[in-house]
């Protein structure tokens, strides 16, 4: 385990990535309500950002504008533009699908399918065509590698992924997310729902990831997104029915020290949210 | 009067509700085992029936009973799966979606009879297939639709939207996700509905008696015409010259739908305890 | 694939670069299967329809001969003499229905309140598998049932042959129970649990908290459920045909036979020709369209329930 340095020592030199999201303007509803403003952020290779806010602030939503989760709730719109790597995906003729596989997402809820440890992890590698048993197990055992979660597991593989317990569930899924390599991964929450050792493991698992995948995480928890994230995002919703908006993002570091809006250091100082 | 006494004697009446509800189940049930259990001899299972009063065994309704269950099985299962399929994860809230539902419930409540009717002059006229296990097959399948599509629609809906949300987010398609993670969730509660249409349809009559026929045959061919077991039943009765006969065959149809519905239970009971 | 999103964008915004189109083989395939499984629901749609147009095309010439009045308001009913009126046996489903009702609405109401009330689990566990196990009995086993056993106890009790409304009643009573029984049920089960609690902790009785507090609460939902077992009870056939009479006259007695339109076509249908043919079939688009009415009732009833709560 890293312990990680209080986040006043932290850098604060901007971030050199080249941008792998950058997004502009962005305007999104739910049918009539109009959800997310003016939200335009770049988010850099190889790095953790974090975007935090009170519950209700949209960045969950946000989150799923990133690889079209939204497209499965009938009744969306989006304005604006996202691009991944210069590219639009919501240009027309782009496949979701495709763009969800580049854009691996973790949730809240450890969802392993209702089949084994094995068939969990390669599920994706058998939906884009991977079909050599070797081939499979060789994919399976380095995404449970980078997952963390292979020694726990490497004897039980034909056992049901839910029957592991919480923590080794989500890293399961994280695991099951790696095998089909996606450029970024959106953990929405991931730490919520599962025990404090488990989260541990959770966060060591982004620091030593985060050199091959770009990490975007949706937090409540102020500690962990100072522990874990290069850059932070911070949205509200000012008033209920009004669009929520991206008020301040900047090194984390920077966010949690010496925070520029007065919104945000209302919230990171716990006056509400 | 005393609300306490009130209350006593409403809660007996209750008490009495549920103990007679089980009573007349436990009836007829012993009532057509005790009378019927003498009669079940391999005989009287495997041979035909024979002379004037249908002496013998009662074999050639068994099998055209299980053949005609069988294929209408075959017949509904696809269609009424996929149409739930499309109710649940394709079709949006609307006209079409309220019409068909409508269609369901209908299909769900029109009296057997009409079915049978409607079988007769469609299957054995109009398409000219006679009274024959196919015509009685495809009547009945207009019975099991509505059972077997409500049971897989729930079935679908009951799959957390978590796990669907795994799928896609790993690149799935809509399909993918379907036939690899949702289908195969749902199957238990999916056949649990396809073994309940399943009885019913092994319990029916006015449906199979203007379809598949009355003579006894041993029916081979889906062409051929055949009398079930719920017909040979009603024929012994209401002609009351085998009553023997009739006990036998009204103790072997009860097995028959009990292992039915006890299979259900049994795999809902199963599903329950898998997924905690 | 759900729908794509309606966007709106600056017209500069460059195509996809590393980004893989939707490939037009996966386009097709969805929309192959999406409407495969579209044309299966439509299945249903079309079966009510087609159900509907055959029994209506050989059921229709009953306009012309033996004509509409004499169809619907004719009082007999009688092959050899060319009668088709459906008098009497409109009577004997309204007879038996009503019967079956009086029967067993109480029976299957007290025990759906049973089962959701007052029973422990175990007790409940017992039961209930009964009322579902009831309602797969087939109704060719409740005829049987009624002939050797119900109707010898009619025939004691109004001194005939025991073939009649009474027993034809009794035996579908036992019949409907399970459909009334399981949806009152799930009704009372969808009366919110604090109701429940604020009525026990005003005091009330165990009895007063059902009849005053539940029962008013699920009415919609239990009428709902009388509903759907009247129509069971109307369309109910060969248990009908089994202890009934089946002799088509008007209700002279409890025990005296009758016939219901259900049983009617049973009994003619095996010799049936011309127009007695086609009147059977005039029976049974007055079926269809007593069920379907009763469905439509439901469906309306549930969606005022919905509207107001």
């Amino acid at each position: 385990m890293n312990p990680s340095p209080p986040v006043s020592q932290l850098s604060t030199e901007p971030l050199t990535g080249n941008p792998r999201f950058s997004v502009r303007g962005l305007e999104f509803f739910y049918g009539d309500f109009h959800a997310l403003t003016g939200i335009t952020i770049d988010v850099r290779e190889n790095s953790v950002t974090a975007f935090i806010g009170p519950s209700g602030c949209g960045k969950s939503t946000f989150l799923r504008c990133l690889n079209r989760m939204n497209d499965l709730i009938p009744g969306t719109r989006l304005e604006g533009t996202i691009t991944l790597d210069g590219a639009d995906i919501y240009g027309s003729g782009v496949d979701p699908v495709d763009l969800r596989r580049r854009v691996g997402m973790i949730f809240q809820q450890p969802n392993p399918f209702p089949m084994s440890i094995y068939d969990n992890v390669a599920f994706g590698p058998r939906l884009h065509g991977v079909t050599k048993r070797a081939e499979l197990d060789e994919i399976v055992e380095k995404a449970l590698v980078r997952a963390n979660v292979w020694k726990e597991v490497k004897d039980i593989m034909g056992r049901g992924g839910l029957t592991l317990s919480g923590g080794q569930q989500q890293r399961l899924c994280i695991a099951r997310v790696l095998a089909v390599q996606p450029d970024v991964l959106l953990m929405d929450e991931p730490c919520s729902a599962i025990d404090p050792t488990s989260v541990q493991k959770v966060e060591d698992l982004m620091a030593e990831l985060k050199n091959s995948v770009t990490i975007i995480i949706v937090t409540h928890n102020m500690q962990q997104a100072a522990r874990v994230s290069d850059e932070t995002a911070f949205f509200l919703q000012e008033k209920q029915g009004e669009a929520a908006e991206l008020i301040e993002f900047g090194r984390t570091a920077e966010i949690f020290t010496s925070p520029r809006d007065r919104r945000t250091e209302d919230y990171i100082t716990g006056r509400f949210g | 009067m005393d609300k306490r006494w009130t209350n006593r004697i409403a809660l007996g009446v209750l008490w009495l509700c549920g103990i007679t509800t089980v009573t007349i189940l436990g009836a007829v049930i012993l009532y057509v085992f005790v009378r019927g259990v003498g009669q079940i001899t391999p005989e009287f299972i495997f041979t035909k029936p024979h002379g004037v009063n249908a002496e013998g065994g009662i074999g050639p309704t068994i099998i055209a009973t299980m053949y005609v269950t069988g294929l209408s099985m075959l017949i509904v299962t696809p269609i009424a799966v996929l149409a739930a399929v499309y109710l649940a994860e394709y079709a949006v809230q609307g006209k079409l979606v309220d019409a068909i539902r409508f269609a369901a419930d209908t299909l769900a409540s029109v009296p057997s009879i009409v079915m049978g009717l409607f079988g007769f002059a469609l299957f054995v006229e109009v398409m000219g297939l006679g009274f024959s296990v196919l015509s009685g097959a495809l009547a009945l399948s207009f019975l099991m639709l509505p059972i077997v599509m409500r049971a897989t629609e729930e079935a679908i809906r009951a799959v957390p939207k978590y796990i669907r949300w795994g799928s896609y987010g790993l690149g799935a398609s809509k399909w993918q996700t379907v036939s690899r993670i949702v289908l195969p969730s749902a199957l238990p509660r999916i056949l649990t509905g396809i073994i309940l249409a399943m009885g019913r349809a092994v319990g029916e009559t006015a449906v199979v008696i203007f379809t598949m026929g009355q003579a006894v045959y041993l029916p081979i061919s889906p062409l051929d015409s055949g009398r079930s077991m719920t017909v040979h039943l009603y024929m012994l009765a209401m002609e009351g010259i085998n009553m023997d006969a009739a006990y036998g065959t009204a103790l072997l149809l009860m097995v028959m739908v009990l292992f039915f519905n006890l299979s259900a239970r049994w795999l809902a009971a199963r599903n329950r305890r898998l997924q905690g | 694939m759900a729908e794509p999103l309606e966007t709106k964008r600056a017209p500069e915004a460059g195509a996809a670069r590393t980004l893989k189109m939707m490939s037009r083989a996966t386009y097709i395939q969805e929309a192959l299967l999406k409407n495969l499984f579209l044309t299966c629901a439509i299945a249903a749609v079309a079966g009510v329809a087609l159900i509907f147009f055959f029994v209506g095309f050989r059921g229709w010439p009953v306009i012309e001969d033996p004509g509409l009045a004499a169809f619907l308001f004719g009082s007999e009913w009688s092959s050899t003499l060319g009668k088709f009126g459906i008098g009497p046996l409109v009577t004997g489903t309204l007879v038996v229905t009503i019967g079956a009702l009086v029967f067993g609405a109480p029976l299957a109401i007290g025990t759906a309140i049973f089962l959701s009330e007052i029973a422990t689990p175990t007790v409940r566990g017992i039961v209930r598998p009964a009322v579902e196990l009831l309602a797969g009995v087939p109704s060719v086993v409740f005829g049987f049932f009624g002939l050797v056993i119900v109707r010898p106890f009619v025939a004691e009790l109004t001194g005939s042959m025991g073939f009649g409304p009474l027993t034809a009643s009794l035996i579908l009573a036992v019949m409907i129970v399970p459909t009334i029984a399981t949806l009152t049920e799930d009704a009372l089960r969808s009366v919110p649990p604090g109701i429940r609690e604020a009525s026990y902790a005003m005091g009330a009785t165990t009895w007063q908290t059902i009849y005053k507090v539940l029962v008013p609460a699920a009415k919609i939902g239990i009428f709902d459920a009388i509903i759907l077992g009247m129509g069971r009870a109307i369309g109910e056939t060969m248990a009908v045909v089994m202890v009934a009479g089946n002799a088509p006259q008007f209700f002279e007695g409890l025990g005296a036979p009758i016939a219901t339109i259900t049983s009617q076509i049973v009994i003619d249908m095996s010799y049936a020709s011309g127009t007695h043919r086609t009147a059977l079939f005039g029976l049974a688009i007055i079926l269809f369209i007593i069920s379907m009415g009763l469905v439509a009732i439901v469906r309306a009833l549930s969606r005022l329930n919905a509207k107001r709560s």
